[in-house]
């Protein structure tokens, strides 16, 4: 039985395979995880949809594979008709289209990375008509386009009937790609250009990668703009000592500073909504809801857990909802929902010691925010000076969406909100 | 500018070239005293007179035969056939001599006259009254074909196949004289003939037609529109020549394209301009070339639910532009 890679979430396009957890000629049972599959929303364990023997690993570790791309063979015996034809083509689909239909409907949670995710339900059902029609045939213009681009057919998602690749399908591909494509080039010509002694290459991870990719992302496609602002935390910083032991003993966590800006952070959003949006050359798309994803660094890489509706928390119900994503992100055990439909993305790098730093905004949104270290500072207050906890913002911004005015404006307003915590500021 | 009918515009174009050329002169059955079957020559023999206006017997074999010998001897015949149905009478006339001549004589003599038709159905007419004829003439090299859809072009094409020094089939759709109506300039102007005309632009797919069909591919167009499909639609105004560099540009663009003709399908003008397609542009299809032409029957049948089935009409272009898309 060919295995697919199922359709994990509604905006994902494609996966990177990761480690492979069974070796080829492993005893498999129904539901023991096969293999890693990582994609820009999040890492994931592929349980097999079967019990049987694995006959054949497809795609290797780094490939990186459309969804409903085969990624391996199992030799089962719950399908009754699985000839093995060893002379077809591993390309042609099986003729039981639909396995992973089975494979996440009733799947549970399994592994330490979370579940498998919710499969899309509209999945195309194949036409019996052509059901004999290889994958690969496609139409002269969409084989000349390829050509002429150099693009991998296996990696283009088709939007045509049944599943078939339109010219429309690769002219979008071709135009998604040609921003990471230079830049990728370029790596690869230096890299094979130069195999020295006195230089080490380490090879790149599938979330390396993909956080690359990202990156890149960001910088080609959204013109960010920058600025700064200091504010006097003093009060928070006392307010925060004067909870803290109480708080760690009523609720058996720590409480940081990190739930108050949010607090203050989802206010100002609702207050701004230019900055939780999205761009798209139809026009700029408000988002309802207010997500707001925090950065954190895990052991494998950059992850961005979401709190979801953050503005509907009290500062002590933010730091309950912080501490078991931040957890679960440093154990790679964060959910598909966990990390997505963020709206604005808030990064502590503070926390590093940073006191100034200029983030990438997270693609699709329309800004991020940081928040740098906390620092004793002599500032000139009432013609006198005091020494003040100070606290450097940081915020990146796509200028197509909004100017330095709206960006400002939300900068003062989580400016003055923090500025404004004191000995009376509620906590629940 | 003025918004004329498809009627007044062929009118026009005939006067003002009687006007400004001595040579061009009118003829056909009862389009003298009574102004032609559809009004198309109402006036003309007050104003222009019996020598240039001439009422014929209904014998289609002479008007041909009559215009090919005054244009062979220097004139500017326009013929009218009543009703593109009778035209079979000058088949010996027009494809077995006009479109010889030129080639015959090797370019001593020409033969500078247009054959004006009404064609097509539509229009209750059953079997003697809703013929299109314009690939039998459009398969015979040395004769042109023209099939004008709106006012702008029927004006401007037929001064152009007045001018033009070959036997031209000038073919009006019936159902468009009346019911199309479309700004006309006043000023002098022509179309080149074998120059087809981007009625809409678009990048889903391309549609190409001619006449009538040109009006409904627009209105499923719009159709289309609404479901996010966008739609080209390459009018070819002259069915021979074929711009073939115009249909290879739209086939290049959109890489999908639906061949849209009232005439019956098989062996018709989209089968060759299908198999252009096929030779000049494979390598940007997308998908494969759709005819939607008339069924395998030989005439246009009395019945009109019958009438209905025959004719190309928006819905069944809608469907095949929608099944196309989604190919």
């Amino acid at each position: 039985m060919k295995i697919e890679l199922p359709q994990v979430g509604e905006s994902v396009t494609e996966g990177v395979i990761g480690r492979w957890l069974k070796n080829v000629g492993d005893k498999v049972e129904k539901y023991d995880p096969l293999v890693e599959v990582i994609t820009d929303k999040v890492n994931m364990e592929l349980p097999s949809p079967v019990e049987g023997v694995l006959k054949e690993i497809i795609a290797n570790e780094g490939d990186t594979v459309p969804m409903g791309g085969l990624i391996a063979d199992i030799e089962t015996t719950e399908s009754e008709n699985s000839p093995i034809n060893s002379d077809t083509d591993s390309n042609l689909p099986d003729e039981n289209i639909g396995t992973t239909g089975v494979l996440i409907k009733d799947a549970a949670p399994v592994g330490p990375t979370g579940s498998g995710g919710p499969i899309s339900q509209d999945k195309p059902q194949p036409d019996p008509s052509i059901k004999d029609r290889p994958k690969s045939r496609y139409s002269p213009a969409v084989l000349r386009l390829a050509e002429e681009n150099n693009v991998d057919l296996e990696q283009v998602v088709g939007t045509g009937i049944n599943g078939r690749i339109t010219r429309k399908d690769v002219t979008a591909f071709i135009q998604s790609k040609s921003n990471t494509l230079e830049s990728q080039t370029i790596v690869k010509e230096i890299a094979a250009s130069t195999p020295r002694q006195d230089q080490e290459k380490i090879t790149l991870s599938p979330v390396r990668r993909m956080i690359a990719a990202n990156m890149v992302k960001s910088a080609t496609l959204i013109p960010q703009a920058w600025s700064e602002v200091a504010v006097d935390v003093t009060g928070m910083v006392l307010r925060r000592e004067s909870i803290k032991e109480s708080f760690m003993a009523k609720e058996g966590i720590n409480i940081t500073y990190l739930p108050f800006v949010v607090k203050a952070v989802a206010e100002s959003l609702k207050k701004n909504p230019l900055l939780n949006s999205s761009w798209s050359e139809e026009g700029i798309i408000l988002k309802k809801n207010i997500n707001i994803g925090i950065a954190v660094a895990a052991p494998d890489g950059l992850m961005v857990p979401v709190i979801h509706n953050a503005d509907l928390f009290s500062v002590s119900g933010l730091a309950g909802v912080m501490e078991n994503l931040i957890t679960k992100a440093k154990n790679g055990k964060l959910d598909l929902s966990e990390v997505q439909n963020g709206t604005f993305t808030l990064n502590n790098t503070g926390a590093l010691g940073s006191v100034s730093s200029r983030p990438l905004v997270n693609h699709p949104q329309s800004a991020i925010m940081t928040t740098e270290a906390i620092v004793k500072r002599p500032i000139i207050a009432a013609d006198a000076i005091a020494i003040r906890s100070m606290m450097n913002i940081c915020l990146s911004f796509d200028h197509r969406v909004m100017d330095g005015a709206e960006a400002s404006a939300f900068s003062m307003s989580v400016k003055n909100l923090l500025e404004n915590i004191d000995s009376e500021t509620r906590i629940y | 500018m003025p918004v004329i009918t498809v009627l007044e515009a062929i009118r026009d174009a005939m006067r003002e070239e009687m006007r400004k050329d001595e040579r061009v002169f009118v003829m056909g059955e009862d389009i003298g005293a009574r102004g032609g079957v559809f009004l198309a020559t109402d006036g003309f023999l007050s104003e222009f007179g019996e020598e240039r206006v001439i009422d014929t017997p209904l014998a289609e074999s002479s008007i041909a035969g009559i215009a090919l010998g005054s244009a062979m001897s220097g004139l500017r015949p326009i013929a009218e056939i009543e009703f593109a149905d009778f035209i079979w009478p000058t088949i010996n006339q027009i494809v077995g001599e006009a479109s010889k001549v030129r080639y015959g004589t090797e370019g001593k003599l020409q033969a500078p006259m247009v054959l004006r038709a009404p064609q097509g159905g539509g229009v209750r007419g059953a079997l003697y009254h809703s013929q299109s004829v314009e690939a039998l003439f459009a398969h015979t090299p040395g004769l042109k074909v023209v099939t004008p859809s709106t006012p702008y072009d029927a004006k401007g094409l037929l001064k152009a196949s007045i001018r033009d020094d070959d036997p031209v089939i000038f073919l009006e759709h019936k159902r468009t004289y009346r019911l199309v109506k479309g700004m006309v300039p006043e000023e002098e102007y022509t179309i080149p003939i074998g120059k087809a005309d981007i009625k809409q632009s678009g990048d889903d797919l391309s549609i190409i037609t001619y006449g009538l069909m040109v009006h409904h591919c627009l209105e499923a167009a719009q159709l289309a529109a609404s479901k996010n499909i966008s739609v080209e639609i390459l009018d070819l105004r002259t069915v021979r020549p074929l711009d073939v560099e115009s249909i290879i540009g739209t086939v290049e663009k959109t890489g999908k394209v639906l061949i849209v003709y009232e005439d019956n399908q098989a062996l018709g003008i989209g089968s060759e301009v299908s198999a252009l397609i096929s030779e000049h542009a494979f390598e940007y299809l997308d998908a494969p070339v759709v005819r939607l032409g008339g069924p395998e029957v030989p005439a246009m049948p009395f019945s009109p639910p019958l009438e209905n089935m025959f004719m190309i009409d928006t819905e069944k272009i809608s469907t095949a532009i929608n099944k196309l898309a989604e190919y």
